[in-house]
Formats: structure tokens, sequence, C-alpha cells
């Protein structure tokens, strides 16, 4: 049965970056926890706070209140229990002050950990800028590469080639120490056979490029393709995945990215920057005990990580920490809020430091002009808007459907084939066209870019009348050939684009799609920007331009049309609100632009909604089936706990321990015959009043250390979970005393508790099961997975499409 | 060096010796990297690494002209830059509005510095990988315990996998059968990985 395959082989996988323990089978192998560093005396102190709100200053000589390795973890794809979590830190904070008091090394001790926060706040913003310095200075390396090499030193780009070159002003485009390849190995560049060659490498360099990307990925770690920021939204809500956040996946998912942006695909870096940055949130937690043992203090970190990686994938440390609060996180505390924007801080500090585009620039694609705008023309930008929104809607239904097709059918049986082929389909439709053929970052910047006397791209050839040139300032002008061209190339980009992104996302290789989606708009912006500039020029006597608009006047720019209109398909695709616009101000540096991108991203957001309810990571969530709980829906059913507690009417009863009258062997039996992570504690079956809930791993372990290590336990002994343990005759085995690892305070909510007010209690608390009574006495058990079932039941989804427990 | 360097390579030795071989190939990639990356932000700038940029189109009957000169970012303007200017003194002002300055600076160091990297990390990886696909199974046929890894399914099915920890339980205290340990479980994580994502695509699609 799947199922219990799948649970032996969660038992059995464990990654070095947690606690190091197998267990195989039901059987725990304590002699491979010696192969680790000795456990530090400070779990000492926490596995008598095992259990949540029990009281940890027992003073019981118990034999097992001795730390047992493995208790208080959790297994591979289950949810952790915030509550026991957060209370287990409180203790270990309020220890350490206790013990602060004592002497001095104590006090520093104490000092210490509370600055151990803000260190590895530093610590992770560092890495972060420095991990994101190299993927950008080698990704715009390698995308040069497919096209030419530079003959003065291999690892100069085409721009940092043409740097030193000393040319005069008719020649300024010009680049001689830059060699394409038909240049390097014809010898000259023009001609049919020399363009047949540069397409033939530029297609061989993205096959080879996107091969070797799916492959290491295959080869190495297959948790380091795709985007990464639903399975991180799914982490930060209480999940865990074993090795999504470790040091391989950090290192292949950092060089596999640079590859699939450098082969030309459809594809950005932002998502998998935010998954970059959190692996090293992950990995640094483990320098701090504080961090490394909670699984709650450790998704606070994540928090902050992810709002580093937004943070120096755009240059905007405030819109990553607003990123990380809407998209990301799930409990966002206050303190959470000023350590993730001194990460961020320190993340674009760090890569403006290494300077990976010049000018210290952290983005390719930063505004500089600050030109007015007109209220008439919020016209336009809400029809920007509309089509964002169109544009994300539909992205969403046809990725998804994709996405649904490669994960049921034979499609996905051949992912290295699949790479290949879009790549391929991509590299040989993109090259002709001069707007695919460049990189998407290029396109966006030249897109947003202000035409000015000396640009001399296609774009901007309008046609001059240098006696009315004053200064820098040109007027709106007729277009020349040059645009009209340009205007043609960019709606066939804008096609492609369109339609070649929906197979390109969630392929086997890391990718994002921030950066197509920005793509589309802002080809789809400059279009109506340049058709809006000519409608004026042409008819600047109409009566809505003749207010504002006269002739020899600079009133319409088109790259602010390509930046509302980027915004708004962002916008339409991941439903950002804040965070979209804050992102886009700080890219423009600016505060003039922020009416019309919040016009823009309300009206692609509403209309999106229109359409279809989720974004496009909700949407990937609940396709893969994770077991996320929504905090932003309002459950509105009239459904009670009755309804959607287990058992229900026909299943057999709620499976129980009672409190001190099961032997060892009983208790093994229940735990392998039924597959529950936890069972409830009764005082008798008879009186079925509850005692508290005990966790199936814990269980486990402890049975298994109690038959290894504990004199005089058998198969008949008794179990008990309380205090005083009822006398036994003296020839009775001696008793197994289990108090340690039981939860005295389970939460537990009447049967006729309506489920919005359960729903509620889930989404605050972080639970993951939730006890049900009736008069007093234990009558089921409600589960997350039991309520995400009835949530999906409600809105006429299908209830078994959630997998994980 | 950075001081986060100088901390950080005394515990080199002490990390490689006491963690295994596949957690200390990446953290020592890391440790390289932050430290590599460290000397190129701090790396004072050649002298022709900064500049400023004027271009001046054609103007009147003089023709286009583009200046350099290596000014700081205050002084990055066309009175500074452009010298010898080629218009008398009543012009100046008309002529410099046309022109456009740019304060430029890069560092060839970091991307030098970056791109080998970069480099031989993907070269790294490549060879260790035609290890781990050619070489690796004909050093492991001949050995009894280890389970050949195409036979993942059938080690499911079987407790056979439980048998793997028993090798390594029996005091595997020299460095290379810890290597190999830690190797073997890193293998099988990636096939539970590969699985979960490309087989029973329970994830990630």
């Amino acid at each position: 049965m799947d199922q219990k395959g799948y649970r032996r082989g969660s038992f059995q996988s464990s990654t070095s970056d947690e606690d190091m323990l197998e267990i195989a089978g039901a059987s725990v192998d304590l002699s491979m926890a010696d192969d680790d560093p000795p456990l530090d005396r400070e779990m000492g102190g926490f596995s008598s706070y095992n259990g949540g709100g029990m009281n940890g200053t027992s003073t019981m000589m118990d034999f097992l209140e001795e730390p047992l390795p493995g208790v208080g973890t959790y297994e591979d794809f289950n949810t952790i229990d915030w509550v026991r979590e957060k209370s287990r830190d409180r203790d270990r904070h309020r220890e350490i002050t206790n013990r602060s008091k004592e002497s001095t090394w104590a006090l520093l001790h104490s000092v210490s950990d509370a600055f151990s926060g803000w260190l590895l706040m530093l610590l992770i913003g560092l890495l972060a800028g420095s991990l994101a310095g190299l993927i950008d200075i080698s990704a715009h390396w390698m995308t040069d590469l497919k096209e030419g090499v530079c003959l003065a030193g291999f690892w100069f780009n085409h721009e940092h080639c043409c740097w030193k070159s000393n040319t005069t002003f008719t020649d300024r485009d010009k680049c001689p120490e830059w060699k394409s390849w038909s240049q390097l190995i014809l010898g000259y560049g023009e001609g049919a056979f020399a363009y047949i060659l540069n397409y033939f490498m530029y297609v061989v360099w993205a096959l080879m490029f996107s091969l070797l990307a799916v492959l290491l990925v295959k080869g190495f770690a297959p948790y380091a393709c795709g985007s990464g920021i639903p399975e991180i939204k799914t982490i930060l809500s209480g999940f865990i995945i074993r090795g999504y956040l470790g040091k391989w996946t950090l290192v292949i998912k950092t060089i596999t990215l640079v590859l699939a942006v450098s082969s030309g695909l459809s594809l950005g870096k932002e998502g998998p920057l935010v998954h970059v940055a959190c692996c090293c949130g992950n990995i640094l937690c483990h320098l701090f005990t504080k961090y490394r043992k909670n699984e709650a203090k450790r998704r606070e970190v994540l928090s902050a990580a992810a709002a580093a990686g937004v943070s120096v994938a755009f240059g905007a440390p405030i819109g990553g920490v607003l990123f990380s609060l809407e998209e990301v996180s799930y409990y966002f505390p206050l303190k959470t809020l000023w350590r993730s924007f001194f990460a961020a801080l320190v993340a674009a500090f760090t890569l403006r430091s290494i300077n990976p585009f010049g000018n210290s620039r952290l983005v390719l694609f930063y505004v500089e002009f600050h030109m007015p705008w007109h209220l008439l023309e919020l016209v336009p930008f809400i029809l920007l808007g509309i089509f964002g929104g169109l544009w994300g809607a539909f992205f969403i239904r046809s990725n998804i459907a994709w996405c649904r097709r490669r994960k049921t059918t034979r499609l996905g049986k051949y992912p290295v084939l699949e790479v290949f082929v879009v790549t391929a389909i991509t590299a040989i439709l993109a090259f002709p066209n001069e707007y695919t053929r460049m990189s998407t970052s290029e396109l966006i910047s030249e897109l947003f870019n202000d035409c000015g006397i000396l640009d001399s791209s296609k774009l901007c050839e309008y046609v001059n009348d240098f006696n009315s040139t004053k200064g820098d300032d040109l007027p709106d002008r007729a277009a020349g050939p040059g645009v009209y061209t340009a205007m043609w190339q960019l709606a066939l980009a804008l096609i492609m684009k369109v339609f070649i992104t929906i197979f390109t996302f969630g392929m086997k290789v890391p990718s994002g799609l921030f950066i197509p989606s920005m793509a589309v708009g802002a080809i789809a912006g400059r279009l109506l920007g340049v058709a809006v500039e000519q409608l004026a020029f042409y008819h600047h006597d109409w009566a809505i331009f003749s207010g504002w608009c006269s002739q020899g006047a600079d009133c319409i720019t088109p790259g602010l049309y390509a930046m509302v209109g980027a915004a708004a398909c962002l916008g339409g695709v991941t439903r950002m609100t804040v965070s979209l616009v804050v992102i886009m101000f700080e890219l423009t540096g600016g505060l003039e632009y922020i009416v019309p991108l919040m016009a823009a991203a309300m009206t692609s957001k509403w209309v999106a909604d229109a359409i279809g309810r989720e974004g496009i990571y909700d949407a990937h969530i609940r396709l893969n089936g994770y077991p996320f709980l929504e905090a932003k829906e309002e459950f509105s059913h009239k459904t009670r706990a009755m309804d959607v507690m287990r058992p229900r009417k026909n299943d057999p009863p709620l499976t129980v321990i009672t409190q001190d009258s099961m032997t060892v062997e009983d208790v093994e039996t229940i735990v392998t015959k039924t597959t529950y992570s936890g069972y409830p504690v009764v005082v008798s079956r008879a009186s079925q009043r509850l005692v508290g809930f005990v966790l199936r791993r814990d269980l486990i372990i402890s049975i298994e250390n109690a038959r290894k290590k504990q004199d005089g336990i058998v198969s008949t002994s008794i179990i008990c979970f309380t205090d005083y343990c009822p006398p036994l005759p003296p020839s009775s085995p001696s008793v197994l005393k289990l108090r340690s690892i039981l939860d005295l305070s389970p939460f537990t909510v009447t049967d006729e508790t309506p489920m919005e007010i359960v729903v509620d209690i889930f989404r605050k608390l972080g639970l993951r099961q939730c006890l049900v009574t009736h008069n007093g006495k234990l009558l089921g058990i409600i589960t997350k997975k039991d309520v995400l079932k009835h949530i999906a039941q409600m809105a006429n989804q299908d209830p078994d499409s959630i997998l994980f427990n | 060096l950075c001081p986060v360097c100088e901390f950080l390579f005394p515990q080199a030795p002490m990390m490689l010796a006491q963690c295994s071989w596949n957690s200390v190939s990446p953290v020592v990639l890391l440790v390289l990297l932050g430290c590599l990356l460290c000397p190129p932000a701090e790396a004072s700038k050649s002298s022709e690494d900064i500049r400023c940029k004027c271009i001046c189109p054609p103007y009147r009957n003089i023709s286009g002209h583009i200046y350099n000169k290596n000014v700081s970012q205050k002084d990055c303007n066309c009175l500074h830059v452009v010298e010898p200017m080629p218009v008398p003194g009543n012009d100046v002002e008309a002529y410099c509005l046309l022109c456009e300055c740019k304060y430029e600076e890069r560092s060839t160091t970091t991307i030098k510095v970056i791109i080998i990297i970069y480099l031989s990390v993907v070269g790294a990886l490549l060879l260790y990988m035609a290890f781990l696909v050619l070489v690796d199974p004909l050093i492991r046929k001949p050995d009894a315990y280890t389970q050949p890894l195409h036979n993942e399914e059938e080690n499911e099915d079987s407790r056979s996998l439980g048998a793997v920890p028993t090798p390594a339980g029996a005091r595997a205290n020299t460095v290379l059968e810890r290597v190999e340990g830690a190797q073997q479980r890193w293998k099988r994580q990636v096939q539970e990985q590969r699985k979960t994502v490309f087989d029973r695509h329970k994830m990630l699609s």
C-alpha cells in the first residue's frame, strides 16, 4: 500500500541537517546517534518540557526524564505542533533568564542568546547577498556566451568587454573586442552563412545549458526544481519537508538557476532566489542552538530570509519584507518585521558592494526618469490593468492544466526530454526576433527606457527635428520606420512569451515567473504607450489632448506605460497588492508613479479575482495537495464539529490508550495496526474521560528505548501515564512510566462547536489535531487533514486531493 | 582577508575531521565562496575601473565626441570632463546641455573571481556526477554489504534497507568508512527525493 511504504520510507529518510536518527521500521537504531557530536547539556532541560503546557519544574526522579534523542522531533511530511514549540521556547527563555541572575557567565549567556537572532540575520543577509551577486554576474556572462566571446578576457560579458574600447562618436556601438561565434570561427560576421552559424551556436549553447541543469537537478538534488515559493509557503505554515532547505539543494539550485536563466528559457530568477535565501537561513540556523532545536523559531528566521531573497532580487528591501509578510509567511510577529527588514537591508547592501551591474544598481532594469504624467492617462493605465488581470487568469488556468497533465500522464515520465524539447523550441523561435534573442531582463530594461537624444536603439528611432530640440528634453515626435519595425517584432515577441511561459513554468529546472510576467506586461505597455504617443502627436488638436499635450511638448512617456503594464501583469498572476506596488516604486526610486501603479495593480487584481480566486502559488499548492490551511479565506458554512470529526457514524470507535491499564504489548499492537500520528489517553475505557494526548513517534521511541535500556520492561509490563501509578503485586514486572511524553493540555472543543470557530482555532493556534468531547467525555478527533478535506468538500473540490498528513 | 574568513579557516580542518563527506563538500564550497567573495568586494578598484563618460552629439559644425576621465561622482559633469572645450565661453552652456554624462564603475577582479569560482564548481559537480555514474558501480560491485542503487524497489519491500545501518553500527571509526556511510546515506536521500519528485509526482509538479 502506498501509504505504508511511504511511512517506512519517511522513517528511513534522514538528512545530515537534522537529527541524525534512523528509524528502520518500528525500531530505533540508537547506535547511529553516536556518530554525531554529543548532545549538549541544554537538551537536559528540554525533555522535561516535552508535552506542551506541562509543569516544567517537576521534581520527580523519573528515570525517563533523561533526554531521549528523537523525542520532540517530527517525521518528514508532517505538521509541527506550533503550541508545543512556542511553549518550549518560552520555557527555555525563562530558564536562561532565571539562571542569568546566578553568575556573570550565565548573564553573558543570556545576553548572547538575545543577540543571536540579530547575528543570525546579519549572516543570512551577507550570504544571501553574496549568492545573489554570484548568480547575477554568472547569469549575465553565460547569457552572452550564447552569442559570442570576449577576446580581452573570456570572463567578460558583452557590456564589460566593450567598456574599454576607445571608439569615436559615430562608431560608439561597435566593439572590436567582442567576437560573435561566426566571427570567431569563420572570420567574418556578415552574410547568410554567418547568420546560420550564429543561429546554430545559439541553439547548441541553449540546449547544453538546459540539459546540464536538468541532469544536475535530477542527479544531485531533485528538490531544487521549480520555483520553490509554494513549498516554502507550506513549510512556513508548519509543514516539514526534510532536505528541501538543505546544503545540496542550495548548491544545486544556485548553479542550475544560472544555467536555466542563461539557456534563454522564458523563466526568471526571483522565485528561486527566495528558495536560495531560505536555504541559507536554514543552514545558518544550525549554528545557533536556539534556532536549531525549535521549529517555530526557525520559521521566523525563514520568513526573514525570504524577505532578504526578494530584496536582492529586486533591490527592494521594503518590498521584500512586505512580500514575505503578504505572500510567503503564515505567522508574522512584529519582532520578525524588524529583523526581516534588517536582513533585507544587509542583503541589499552586500549585493550593492559586489556591484554586479555597475553603477551600484541592484537590478538591470532600474528606472531613472521622473517625467510627469497626466490624469487622463489613467484610462490607458486601467486598460493595462484589465489586460494584466485577464492574462493572469489565463496563465494560471493553462499552467495548472499543463502541470496536471504532467503529473498524471506519461508526459511526466520524461523530464529530461521535456526540458530538451522546450528549450529547443524556445531557442529556435527566439533567435530570429531580436527582442526574444536578448535576455528577458535586458528586454525589460530596454522597454522601461525613456528615449533620449543619444539612444540609438530601434525603439527610439523617431523622426528628429533638431531645430526644436532644447537640451535633452525631446518632444513627442512622429515614429520613424525603426519604431514601426520594433512594434510588430514586439507584438510577435508578446505572443511567443505568452504561450511559451505556460509550458516552461513548472519544469524540472529552477524557474521563476516574475520576470516573464513583467516582460509580457512591459511589451503590452510599451505598445500601448507608443500608440497613445502617436495618437497624441498626430491629433494634438483633439479635445482630450489639446489641454495638456500641445505640439512640441513632451507629454507621453511610453516607458512609464511599460512599467505600469509590467506591474499589472505581475499582479494579475501572483495577486500581490501592497508588496507589488512597493517593489515597483522602489524600482523607480520615487513616489511620482504610485498612483498609476496602484490603479493598474488594483484593476488587475479585481479582474483576475473575478475569473479565478487563487493566485499562481496557491493554485500550485492545491495542485500538489500540500496541507496548507489558507489563512485569508473565510469559512462560511454552517457545519459543526460533529460533522467533521472522526470516527464517523459507521466507523470503528476511536483508538484510545488508557492511562494505567494497558501493557506494552497492547500499545505496540495498537501502534503497528493503526497509522494515526497520535492517540488520546483516557482514564478508562468505560469512563472515556480525557487525560491527555500522546504522539506516535514519541511512543515508539520511548518504548524501544525502555526495552533496550531499562531493566525489567517486558511485553506484559504496564504502561503508566500518571504521576502515581496503581500499586501492583510484587511478582508483576516493573511499570513503564511514560508521563514525560504525555501532553496534558490537548485542545478540545465540544461536538456542537460551529466549524467556523474550529477552523479559526486551527488557523490561529496552528494546531495539528483537536479532540472533540460531548458532555465531558471524549467523542472523537479532528485533524488538520480532516479540516482541509472538509473545506475542499464544501468548495466542491476533490477532497481526496489532500495528499499529505 | 575578511575577518570572517580569518575566523573560519582555522576551523576548517576540525570541520573536515568531524563532518561527513557529503556535508563537507557543500559546506566547504560555501565557505570558499564566502571568503573568495569578500576580497573582491573590498578590493580597491584599479584606476581603469572608474570613469566618467560624457557623450556629446554633433553641435553646429563640431562633430560628436566621447570624453572619458577618472573623476569622482560629484565632479562627473560636462564642465569638469569635457576638455578641451570645443566651443567658446558663451556657447558652453548650450553645448553642455546636449552632453550626457554618466559615472560608471566596475570591478574586474570581482567578475573574474566569480566566473572562475562558478566554472570550477560546475566542473567539480560534473566530475563527481561522472564518478558516481561510471566509476562508483565498478568499485562497489565486489562489496557484499552495499545494495546496488537500481534495486531500490526490491529493497523497499524487503526489510533489507534496515540491514544497511548495521555495518555502520559496527563502530565505523575510520574516516574512510564514515565517509562511505555518509555517502550511502546521502545517496539514499537523493533516491527518496527523486522518487517523490520524478516518479510519484507527489511534490513540485
